[in-house]
C-alpha cells in the first residue's frame, strides 16, 4: 500500500511538472523544443521503480518523466528549462537534454534511436569491471525503425549485456501512426530476431509495469542476457508544444484518457478523494518551489559559454 | 630499431594494454583477422577475445558503444576500418561524443580513442578513398590527430587514450608500410603541438599524415633547385597548433599548404586563413594550396595520380611562390 502510493505520488509529481510546464512554455519563460509525457507515467514511474542507484539510465528527449522518476531534482529540471546555472545541464541542454552524473542518469539524447548505443556500452563497461548492475533504455516505437535500433539489439545479445529494453510504443512517431512506418507493428515481435526475451506489457498499468520489470531484472541479473519490454501507452498532449496534433482522432485520445494512469492506480488503491486532493496540494508546493527556484536563479555567465567543450582537468 | 608505421601503431597498442587493464580494442576484424591492415594481428592470442573484441558490422552500435564505455570508466580504442565507413558512425561521434561532456555541463566526458586509415593512393576507387579528417576538425569537442611518422604513429596512442576527451587518431593507409627509427625507450610524445619536419629559408610547406612523403620529397627536390623549403608536420588538426605554422611563415615570409582533402572548404582552407588572420605583413606573396582534385577519387591509376597532390605539384607551386 504504501508502496503503491510512492507510485502514485511520482506520477502526480510527473504529471503535474508538466502540466506547468505547458504552462511556462506558453507563458514564454521556457523555449526550445518541449516534449510531455502526460499520459505516459506509469511507464517510468513503474520501470524505475525497480531500478537501484548503482543501475544506469539512458533515455530521450521526452524525458522529464524518467529523470523526475529516477529522483532527479525537480529544482534542477526546472532551472534547466529555464536556462540557468543551477540547471541539471548548466542550461546548456534544455528539455531535451536533462543529465544527472550523481543518478547515473545519461541524457536527454535527441536524436532518435541515438541512446541505443551508449547503453549497450555502458553495460559493456558495467560488465568488464564486474559491477552486477543494469542499464534501462528508453526510446519509442519511431526508434525502432532505426538502423541503431537493429545494431544495438544486436550487439546487446550477442554479448549477453545487462540492458533492459524499453520501448515506449505510444502508437506515433510524431504524427505517424505505427501502421504507416512498420511493416510489422507488434514491435516485441523484433526482439525474437536477436534471440532476446520480450515482453508486452500494458503502460497504463503502473503496478503491471513494476511486475514486468521486476521479472525482466531478475533474468537479466541471472546473467540470461538483454530484455525487450513493450510498454504500451499514448501520449494524451501533441507531439511537442509546435505540434498541432491534427493528425489524431479526438476519439482516439479521449477513449486512452479513459485509461488514465493515474485514475487507474488510484482506483485499484480505493483512496478517498481527501488523501488525493492533499497529495496534489503538497505536489503543487514542491512544483511552485521548482519554479520560483528557477525564476530566481542566475542565468550561467556568458564568460563561461566556451566551457565543458573539452575538460578543464587535463591530466 | 628500425619499425614499420603498422608495428609503431600495434606495439602502442600492446603498451596501453599491458599498462591499464581499463583499455580495450573494440571493432570489425581487430581479433581473429588481425586488423584490416594487419596493425592488431596477434593481439588477441595475447589479450584475449574480451579485451581484442571482434565486433559485427555496426559502426553506428560499436562506436556508441565505446562511448557509452568510456563514460562506464572503461578507456576503449575503437577501430573503425576506414573513415570511409565512419560516416555510418558519423551520428555517434558527432551528437554524442562531441557534445556530451557540454550538455551535460561538465558532468560526463567521454575519454575514448577512435583510430581509423584514411586517404586515397592504392586504387580502391572513390568509396574506399576519401580524406575526411578535415571534416572531423570542424568539430568542437573532438581532439584529431594525423600522425605522419613512425614516431608519432608509436608514441600518440599513450597521451590519446590519457585524454579526458575523444580523440579521433587518422592512420593515412599508404603509410603503414613505411619505415624509421625508433629509440629503444620511447620518448613521451605530446599531442597539442605541430613540427618542424625539416628545417628551410625560403619556403614553408604545410602538411600533415599521408601527404608527408610527397612534401619530403618535393622538399629534396626543391633543394637540388637552390630553394630551400620548411616543412611543417601540424600532427594534431585540432585544435591547430597555430604558433608554430607562423613562426615558419615569419621566416620564410611563403607558404603552400598540401592537404589530401578537397581545396572546397578544407583544412587547407582554414591554414590558409589564419596565416592571413595572423600573419598577413609577413608574407611576401599569397598563400598556395595543393589539394586533391575536385572529384571523386577515380579507379586507374593515372587518374588516381592525376587527382592527388603530387610532389611535381608541390614543387611547381614553391617554384611560383620563390620565383625561381
Ligand atoms: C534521427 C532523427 N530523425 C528524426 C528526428 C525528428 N523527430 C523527433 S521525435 C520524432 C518521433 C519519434 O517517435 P518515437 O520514437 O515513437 O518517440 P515518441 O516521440 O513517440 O516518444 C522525430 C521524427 C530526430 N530527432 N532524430
Ligand atoms: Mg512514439
Amino acid at each position: 500500500m504504501n508502496e503503491s502510493f510512492e507510485l502514485l505520488r511520482r506520477m502526480l509529481l510527473i504529471r503535474r511538472f508538466e502540466e506547468r510546464c505547458a504552462e511556462l512554455y506558453s507563458s514564454q519563460e521556457i523555449r526550445g523544443f518541449l516534449h510531455l509525457y502526460v499520459g505516459e507515467e506509469a511507464v517510468a514511474v513503474g520501470v524505475m521503480a525497480e531500478f537501484g542507484p548503482e543501475d544506469a539510465i539512458v533515455s530521450t528527449y521526452r524525458e522529464h518523466g524518467h529523470a523526475l522518476a529516477r529522483g532527479v531534482s525537480p529544482d534542477a529540471i526546472m532551472a534547466e528549462m529555464f536556462g540557468k546555472a543551477t540547471g541539471c545541464s548548466g542550461g546548456r541542454g534544455g528539455s531535451m537534454h536533462l543529465f544527472d552524473a550523481s543518478t547515473r542518469f545519461y541524457g536527454g539524447n535527441a536524436i532518435v534511436a541515438g541512446g541505443l548505443p551508449l547503453a549497450v556500452g555502458l553495460a559493456l563497461a558495467d560488465r568488464m569491471q564486474g559491477r552486477p548492475v543494469v542499464t534501462a533504455c528508453f526510446f519509442g516505437d519511431g526508434a525502432v525503425a532505426e538502423g541503431e535500433f537493429h545494431e544495438s539489439m544486436n550487439l546487446a545479445a550477442l554479448w549477453r549485456l545487462p540492458v533492459l529494453f524499453c520501448c515506449e510504443n505510444n502508437l506515433y512517431a510524431m504524427g505517424t501512426r505505427i501502421e504507416r512506418t512498420h511493416a510489422v507493428t507488434e514491435l516485441a515481435v523484433r526482439a525474437a530476431g536477436y534471440g532476446m526475451p520480450a515482453e508486452v506489457v500494458d503502460g497504463m498499468d503502473v503496478l503491471a509495469v513494476r511486475e514486468v520489470t521486476r521479472k525482466a531484472l531478475k533474468r537479466i541479473r541471472s546473467e540470461a542476457g538483454p530484455q525487450f519490454l513493450e510498454l504500451q501507452t499514448y501520449r494524451f498532449r501533441a507531439h511537442s508544444m509546435y505540434d498541432p496534433d491534427r493528425y489524431r482522432d479526438k476519439a482516439e485520445i479521449a477513449e486512452w484518457k479513459r485509461r488514465d494512469p493515474i485514475d487507474k492506480l488510484a482506483a485499484t488503491l480505493r483512496l478517498p478523494t481527501e488523501d488525493i486532493s492533499k497529495l496534489d496540494t503538497e505536489i503543487t508546493e514542491v512544483i511552485d518551489a521548482a519554479v520560483a527556484f528557477a525564476r530566481t536563479a542566475s542565468p550561467e555567465n556568458v564568460d563561461s559559454l566556451t566551457r565543458h567543450v573539452y575538460s578543464e582537468v587535463r591530466r | 630499431m628500425r619499425t614499420t608505421y603498422r608495428e609503431a601503431v600495434r606495439e602502442a597498442i600492446r603498451e596501453a594494454m599491458r599498462a591499464d587493464s581499463r583499455v580495450f580494442l573494440m571493432g570489425e576484424d581487430v581479433g581473429r583477422y588481425g586488423g584490416a591492415f594487419g596493425v592488431s594481428l596477434g593481439l588477441l592470442e595475447e589479450f584475449g577475445p574480451d579485451r581484442i573484441r571482434d565486433t559485427p558490422l555496426s559502426e553506428s552500435a560499436f562506436t556508441g558503444a565505446g562511448i557509452g564505455a568510456a563514460i562506464g570508466g572503461m578507456r576503449p580504442i575503437v577501430e573503425i576500418m576506414t573513415v570511409n565507413f565512419s560516416l555510418l558512425a558519423l551520428d555517434q561521434i558527432m551528437n554524442n561524443a562531441a557534445t556530451l561532456r557540454h550538455m551535460s555541463n561538465g558532468q560526463i566526458g567521454v575519454p575514448l580513442v577512435i583510430r581509423m586509415t584514411t586517404g586515397a593512393g592504392r586504387q580502391l576507387a572513390a568509396q574506399h578513398s576519401h580524406s575526411l579528417e578535415g571534416w572531423y576538425s570542424h568539430i568542437p569537442g573532438l581532439r584529431i590527430l594525423a600522425p605522419a611518422t613512425v614516431a608519432d604513429a608509436r608514441g600518440m596512442l599513450a597521451p590519446a587514450l590519457a585524454d579526458p576527451d575523444p580523440v579521433l587518431i587518422f592512420e593515412h593507409g599508404s603509410l603503414y608500410n613505411t619505415e624509421g627509427e625508433l629509440p629503444e625507450s620511447i620518448p613521451t610524445c605530446d599531442i597539442s603541438s605541430a613540427a618542424i619536419g625539416r628545417t628551410g629559408t625560403d619556403v614553408t610547406v604545410i602538411t600533415y599524415g599521408g601527404t608527408m612523403p610527397a612534401v619530403i620529397s618535393a622538399a629534396d627536390e626543391l633543394a637540388t633547385l637552390g630553394i630551400s623549403a620548411e616543412v611543417v608536420d601540424l600532427r594534431v588538426l585540432r585544435p591547430l597548433n597555430d604558433a608554430t605554422i607562423m613562426q615558419s611563415v615569419r621566416k620564410t615570409h611563403r607558404a603552400v599548404v598540401v592537404d589530401e582533402g578537397w581545396r572546397s572548404g578544407s583544412l587547407s582552407a582554414e591554414v590558409s586563413a589564419r596565416i592571413t588572420e595572423q600573419a598577413f605583413f609577413d608574407l611576401d606573396a599569397p598563400v598556395m594550396r595543393v589539394c586533391t582534385e575536385e572529384v571523386p577519387i577515380p579507379y586507374a591509376k593515372h587518374l588516381e595520380e592525376a587527382a592527388l597532390p603530387r610532389p611535381e605539384r608541390i614543387v611547381r607551386t614553391a617554384r611560383e611562390l620563390v620565383g625561381r
